[in-house]
């Protein structure tokens, strides 16, 4: 069990410095929210598994909390690129 | 039993995000992107949150841990629309090898109508006499 855990967990962080990248090089502002987004669903699965490795369930309610300003950010993103403010790509 | 199939949902779900993450890095344009994120990134955490319940088997952190799972899949298809409707009309630009786009002949991105082409008053009666509707191919 210790070793599958390890193993996910060194998976999901090469997997933030994937997404990193690509939140660094994105050509646009879209394509950065993109990347916010997956960022923020990421870090809910690395949530999951510290909880279950380290046996605490109330870890459960931070990643629902992550869940939802997720959501929120990515809407606001959007209106805010609908609406179109003054952006520096 | 049950340690297996926890050990292989955790491991299934961190595969499905390390493949997100990597379509993001490496497909050409926005919608490409979005496209291997939203499902790739739901379904990861769909699975790790499957773990958590079964690791946990107590009746208020299941419910907990559905209540993520529900949550992820109701928001993430919503939030993929949004940025890409925005996306679309900010006018990030599409794949050089995009087979189709049928939204630009008949969308005016300047007062966000669309338009089918038929709009005009003979069209309208033509359209009218050729019931049932023939397909939308002209």
């Amino acid at each position: 069990m210790p070793t599958v855990i390890l193993l996910s967990l060194v998976l999901m962080t090469l997997a933030l410095c994937l997404v990193f990248a690509r939140l660094f090089i994105g050509p646009s502002l879209p394509d950065r929210v993109v990347a916010l987004e997956l960022f923020s669903s990421m870090i809910v699965g690395i949530i999951g598994v510290v909880a279950i490795a380290t046996d605490v369930p109330s870890l459960l309610d931070v990643a629902i909390v992550m869940a939802l300003m997720a959501f929120m950010a990515a809407i606001g993103f959007a209106r805010f690129l609908e609406r179109g403010g003054p952006r520096d790509d | 039993m049950i340690d297996v199939v926890k050990q292989g949902l955790i491991l299934a779900g961190a595969i499905f995000m390390f493949l997100a993450s990597l379509g993001l890095l490496r497909l050409p344009d926005l919608l490409t992107r979005m496209h291997a994120t939203t499902k790739a990134a739901t379904l990861g955490a769909t699975l790790i949150m499957l773990a958590v319940a079964l690791h946990f088997a107590d009746v208020a952190i299941v419910a907990r841990a559905f209540g993520v799972i529900i949550f992820i899949m109701m928001t993430a298809p919503v939030a993929a629309h949004v940025i890409g409707r925005a996306g679309y009309f900010v006018g990030s630009k599409l794949w050089d090898g995009t087979v189709k786009d049928e939204l630009r002949p008949n969308y005016d991105p300047l007062t966000h109508e669309l338009k089918s082409g038929r709009e005009t008053e003979a069209n309208a009666r033509c359209e009218a006499k050729l019931t049932p509707r023939e397909g939308d191919g002209q």
